[in-house]
């Protein structure tokens, strides 16, 4: 069963429709990031996925690998979550390419902590701003939650967000990877199962 | 251990023949580890929620406290387990992000301090049914993975940051 009754039956079109709005809002965030890192960033096709619960704490390779999740809720017109995952030895070489040198020594992890939450947020930022041009939605960010663990762990907090009453989880993934750097990283987005119909209809191709 | 086989979120299954069930990833969901020592039949159910709230469904047996608890005790019976011989641990239930004014544990959210409200219900029903609750790594701000070898009631817990121990 799935509340709403909608979420199961999104045809292929508006699987690419919002396969296409994810490419445009991560088109964006890879600027935004190759901005503040000054290198080049490179980005995978995005995926739109109807998943169900216990598939989702696979997302990121599996639900015991080692990451940094920096998330935030989304409120306004079509509320959601995104979280940006990144491999754990991968963030700690992010973060350092954010931090002047000598700032603060290598053990300084709530250093780390703050340029990777402020990433998850210039990212978020500008994945939901291209988003909320492309559609007229407003996207409302909260500040970023920050957690360094298993994958699997900060992906259940988030099912607990979205997925209160659904058996489904819908999520629009990307991949990134910052070139010359073993940076990978991947940003998900999650929309409300509930609030997906605003969205669709902005996209032209609403609920029949 | 062998033979080891998953229990996803939201999921639950029973075993008769001596297999391992392993939930990978736990953040503030809640594994019940159940078994009956002398049939060594056990079963394990990954919790997400404390209550149903009229929105469970069987495609999804282990998703609420509230229902979860008393599925797997039937589950066990049905693989032969003795009702009043029934033992349970539980691991999980902790918070993994703390995020000021908007998140699942402000005062004002549906989801106040989801994994403590996860092993509250889990406790609640234990309690209700007469079961024992003889093991318990529960809590704080990290992730855990547990194996649950069925044909002993051993659970093994493991962390990122606390390493291996056993319930």
């Amino acid at each position: 069963m799935v509340s709403g009754g909608t979420s199961k039956d999104l045809s292929p079109k508006q699987m690419d429709a919002l396969r296409e709005a994810g490419n445009i809002g991560a088109g964006n965030a890879s600027i935004a990031l190759s901005q503040m890192v000054g290198k080049k960033v490179g980005l995978s096709v995005p995926r739109a996925s109807l998943l169900p619960l216990a598939s989702v704490t696979g997302l990121a390779g599996g639900p015991e690998v080692p990451v940094a999740g920096i998330y935030m809720r989304i409120k306004g017109d079509c509320p959601g979550s995104i979280l940006l995952l990144l491999e754990r030895e991968g963030a700690l070489s992010l973060a350092d390419l954010m931090i002047t040198p000598g700032m603060s020594d290598d053990d300084d992890m709530a250093v780390r902590r703050s340029a990777l939450e402020e990433t998850g947020s210039i990212l978020s930022g500008a994945y939901l701003n291209s988003l909320g041009e492309l559609t007229g939605l407003f996207f409302k960010p909260s500040v970023p939650g920050f957690a360094m663990d298993m994958a699997g762990a900060i992906l259940e907090h988030v099912l607990v967000d979205v997925a209160e009453f659904e058996d489904y989880v819908l999520v629009v993934e990307t991949d990134f990877k910052i070139s010359g750097k073993l940076i990978h990283g991947h940003l998900v987005l999650f929309p409300d199962l509930g609030a997906l119909g605003a969205i669709l209809e902005r996209l032209g191709v609403p609920f029949e | 251990m062998s033979d080891v086989e998953s229990v996803g979120v939201a999921e639950l299954k029973g075993s008769d023949d001596s297999r391992v069930l392993a939930s990978y990833g736990l953040g503030s969901c809640v594994a019940v580890a159940m078994y009956d020592p002398l049939r060594k039949v056990g079963g394990l159910a990954h919790v997400m929620l404390p209550e149903s709230r009229g929105t469970d469904s069987e495609e999804i047996p282990g998703k609420f406290a509230d229902i979860a608890v008393s599925r797997l005790v039937e589950k066990l019976v049905q693989l032969g387990a003795r009702r009043t011989g029934l033992r349970c641990k539980i691991a999980g239930g902790s918070k993994m992000f703390d995020i000021p004014g908007n998140n699942q544990w402000a005062a004002n959210s549906p989801h106040t301090h989801i994994g403590a409200r996860n092993v509250e219900g889990i406790k609640r029903e234990l309690e209700r049914l007469r079961i024992p609750l003889v093991g318990e790594d529960i809590g704080g701000n990290y992730g855990r993975s547990i194996k649950f070898d069925t044909s002993t009631g051993e659970v093994e817990v493991k962390s990122i940051y606390h390493g291996i121990s056993s319930i």
